[in-house]
């Protein structure tokens, strides 16, 4: 499959020239491709910001649902039919602010899910404000003293709740961010992608040559089993590592725990309904 | 005083500190009652603590069919020594009471207004004998044991109940709980052979009644989700919606469903859309206060057309109000949750039959016009038995609403009745994009004023068909009315038997009951069943007669009486008579050749 595969002509992109996002579109598609998956089964699901706009620029089946939300509804599509390649594409706004609680309890569940986090630090759609990963003294017309709050980590966060998946990418480089998209889509079990990205309308500060100067790659020799490592890692600041972090292959999903799919793997859908079942469970209240 | 209570019809109140295991007593008795051919009632009332407080259990014991509250008590158990006061209200000259000494000891010293209340009270020694037993925990069975005795029941059936109920818990627990059982009997002969004042209960059990259901209005419901076909429901658990939670939890190996406790109400019904998305019927359940998180994701419904049942489990609110007390208060909220205009339907199932049949319905309304759909029951209804003679399970049929997709699929197709063929992801060619934003007819976002205009008209177009598909109202009573009482959801059974009491009494009074089933939107018929009235009084549990509100809103019509009760407890029969008596001009007007008030004794107040 080639990346074009994936493009939908005539989508009217409502992102500014110099976005992040356009070079996080074109990784996608790139990755998609080179994993041969058919848009038919490719479920995109967003909620509601500048990242949550990217299904409607991708050829697959959409759910932009409600701002914060969209790790739910990829929970239930994936509950519901596991045959699905379900793709989360959020923002830092969207999941780790509105969506933290859901952000918590998803990798509990561990879902076969992919969720990419498009992180520019800032919030784009509203105009500007700051975002759960905002950095200290980062001035907007809400913060006017500066941000004062400790920015959200992600990445430890995700790590410390033994996340089978953790990895963060530039969106400036593109082989690298395809390259661990294909290890997150193929990767069995929840995977985070943080991505950095710059918003070259809203965040003057921390941009693509900002993100250039203040990440470096995780050595060759890092070990994505060593969960203590990886938490440690997570908690640079200043110089911001990239790659992966942290995986864990160990754990079951969500939909392996879940009993329907013990014995067959119809997805819900196409089962049937049990009339002599129901008759006797009732019978039994006699 | 020999107790003769010749209605055949008894009232037993049960009331104790939680933790105490009235609720083992109560489903004792309810088994033991039912399978000795005695038609069953029973309904709680309890605190929102784990230990302490009280609680009690009403259980209707009756020769003929029960299914309603009664502020009445014939015979009140107290295993605690607050259970008199708690109920004082409720306890009259014609109630017996029993307990064990330590017990009833400070009622009976008190000399309450009116009247001292000293010839009612038989001392059992309940605790002693318990002790005996090897501990407190004993006496429920004890007097599971005693009333049994007293209501006639085969010690056999007793004794098969026990088992069936403790030979999980080990042998030797088993064979102390048979003594238990054994000793209550025992204390139960004592009362009926008593030289001072013997009890003696006429009933006359049926033995069809012994092979009938008896459920609670959670397991129609929870029938209900399983004939429509439910297959994923995502929660958060909450009084008092998640008994049904555990219904279908429970049943979920057997009928391939997902459960899944949710991290709140808002990833609950995200989720349910989810997998309502991706093909699997799906609901939710909680409380109004519960609800109040699921708001957006009833818009979000709306606005993606995808289909989700949601129970909402009234409670008094605001906010958490009274936890474990029951009320109608949220028919406004599940009227008017979700921003902006769409097409939804609302359920309130009264009957048993009823609960089992709407529920499976609400999901093919769902599935049909890929909406919301509500069903709105409430504490009350929720723990309420009694028994039936069955489900019509043989009647329900489910409609396969899914379309295989066309590479040309469109999500949102405009059609000549607001509704587009449904198609889901992973089946067929198409591709399923649906949006929260406004959409075209492909499902990406579109600021488009004009395509916004067509999207609204279809999502609202939908109502026409929708109404079309509305349940009727059921009529009780007279076609002939004079006089209309007006009730939906839980308070079917209440007015309904407070009406068959006043038709017995004055057969000449020509009086219906209509009752909604379907709460919004109406059946056509209902303007004309308020039109033939001369007078109309309507029944709720809440404080702004929201329902009457609705009437007034769909219909133009405006009712006048109203008798609205909001303190969280249910309407009894005999409080639905007196108010309705009044309604019909027959108060204490000297009317009524019997007054129904003096069979239940004066009441304490």
């Amino acid at each position: 499959m080639k990346p074009r595969d994936f493009d939908m002509p005539g989508a009217d992109v409502a992102w500014c020239a110099g976005c992040g996002n356009l070079s996080i579109l074109r990784s996608l598609k790139t990755a998609l491709a080179e994993l041969e998956i058919q848009p038919e089964n490719l479920v995109f699901v967003s909620g509601i910001g500048q990242a949550g706009k990217l299904p409607h620029y991708i050829k697959g089946n959409v759910f932009n649902g409600l701002h914060g939300r969209s790790l739910s509804p990829a929970t239930g599509i994936k509950a519901a039919n596991p045959e699905l390649t379900v793709i989360d594409v959020s923002g830092d706004g969207c999941m780790y602010g509105e969506g933290g609680n859901h952000f918590m309890h998803t990798i509990r569940r561990n879902p076969d899910i992919t969720n990419l986090v498009h992180n520019n630090m800032v919030y784009g759609l509203t105009k500007g404000q700051a975002s759960p990963t905002s950095q200290r003294d980062f001035n907007t017309p809400l913060q006017v003293d500066g941000v004062f709050l400790e920015p959200f980590n992600p990445l430890a966060v995700a790590i410390a709740l033994n996340a089978s998946f953790v990895a963060r990418v530039f969106s400036g480089d593109r082989k690298q961010t395809i390259e661990i998209f294909k290890s997150a889509i193929e990767h069995k079990g929840y995977a985070l992608v943080d991505i950095f990205q710059p918003c070259v309308t809203f965040n003057k500060v921390n941009t693509r040559n900002w993100f250039r100067e203040h990440t470096y790659y995780l050595e060759d020799d890092h070990d994505p089993l060593d969960r203590n490592e990886a938490f440690r890692r997570a908690t640079e600041t200043g110089e911001y590592p990239l790659g992966i972090f942290y995986k864990n292959s160990k754990k079951s999903t969500f939909e392996e725990n879940l009993s329907i799919y013990q014995e067959e793997k119809t997805p819900l859908f196409q089962r049937k309904f049990h009339r002599g079942k129901l008759q006797a469970l009732m019978e039994s209240k006699r | 005083m020999p107790v003769f209570l010749k209605e055949e019809d008894i009232s037993l109140v049960l009331c104790g500190e939680a933790g105490q295991g009235i609720q083992t007593v109560e489903a004792i008795l309810a088994q033991a009652v039912k399978q000795s051919g005695y038609n069953i009632f029973s309904t709680k009332e309890y605190m929102s603590r784990v230990r302490g407080g009280q609680n009690s259990t009403e259980i209707r014991v009756s020769s003929h069919r029960v299914a309603s509250y009664v502020d009445r008590i014939d015979i009140l158990l107290a295993l605690s020594s607050g259970a008199i006061d708690h109920l004082r209200d409720r306890i009259s000259r014609d109630t017996l009471i029993i307990g064990d000494p330590e017990h009833i000891k400070s009622a009976k010293e008190e000399k309450t207004a009116g009247f001292s209340l000293d010839s009612n009270f038989i001392e059992v020694p309940l605790m002693e004998t318990a002790q005996e037993m090897g501990g407190p925990i004993f006496a429920n069975v004890i007097a599971a044991g005693a009333l049994s005795c007293l209501l006639n029941i085969p010690k056999e059936i007793f004794d098969g109940l026990i088992s069936d109920m403790f030979t999980r818990k080990g042998q030797e627990i088993l064979q102390k709980d048979l003594k238990a059982g054994e000793a209550g009997y025992n204390m139960g002969k004592g009362l009926m052979e008593s030289e001072k004042a013997p009890i003696h209960l006429s009933l006359h059990g049926k033995s069809s009644v012994r092979d009938e259901l008896l459920i609670n209005g959670t397991d129609a419901m929870g029938f209900g989700c399983l004939a429509g076909g439910c297959r994923f429901m995502s929660s958060y658990p909450m009084t008092p919606s998640t008994p049904l939670q555990t219904f279908l939890a429970s049943n979920a190996h057997d009928f391939e469903l997902v459960y899944e406790q949710a991290e709140d109400e808002i990833a609950a019904i995200n989720m349910a859309l989810g997998a309502s998305y991706a093909g699997a019927r799906s609901i939710v359940a909680t409380s109004g206060s519960g609800f109040a998180l699921m708001e957006e994701g009833v818009g979000l419904s709306g606005m993606i057309e995808t289909p989700v049942v949601i129970c909402i489990g009234q409670r008094p609110g605001p906010a958490v109000g009274l936890p474990t007390r029951t009320s109608q208060e949220d028919l406004n909220l599940a009227l008017y949750s979700g921003p902006g205009e769409f097409s939804r339907v609302i359920f309130a199932p009264g009957k048993l039959e009823d609960a089992f049949t709407l529920t499976q319905r609400a999901f093919n309304i769902a599935e049909k016009y890929q909406i919301p759909v509500f069903i709105l029951f409430d504490q009350y209804f929720a723990d309420c038995y009694y028994n039936i003679p069955f489900l019509p399970l043989e009647e329900v049929e489910n409609e396969n609403y899914l379309v295989k997709t066309t590479p040309e699929y469109k999500r949102y197709l405009i059609t000549h009745d607001g509704v587009t063929p449904r198609g889901i992801p992973g089946y067929g060619d198409g591709l399923v994009v649906v949006d929260s934003d406004e959409h075209d007819e492909e499902g990406h976002i579109t600021e488009d004023l004009k395509i916004r205009t067509r999207m609204v008209d279809k999502r609202l177009q939908k109502m026409e068909q929708i109404r079309e598909d509305a349940v009727a109202p059921e009529l009780v009573g007279e076609d002939d009315y004079h006089s209309l009482i007006i009730g939906w959801g839980s308070t079917y059974w209440p007015i309904r038997e407070a009406l068959e009491n006043i038709s017995r009494k004055h057969p000449e009074e020509k009086l219906g009951f209509l009752h909604f089933k379907q709460v919004y939107p109406f059946h056509k018929s209902v303007a004309e069943y308020l039109e033939k009235a001369e007078d109309v009084i309507i029944l709720e549990n809440n404080a702004q007669g929201q329902m009457a509100n609705l009437i007034k809103l769909e219909t133009g019509f405006e009712i006048q009486e109203k008798f609205l009760k909001y303190d969280g407890m249910p309407f009894s029969v005999e409080e639905v008579q007196e108010r309705v008596m009044k309604f019909m001009g027959m108060g204490d007007d000297g009317i009524m050749e019997d007054d129904s008030a003096q069979d239940e004794g004066e009441v304490l107040k």
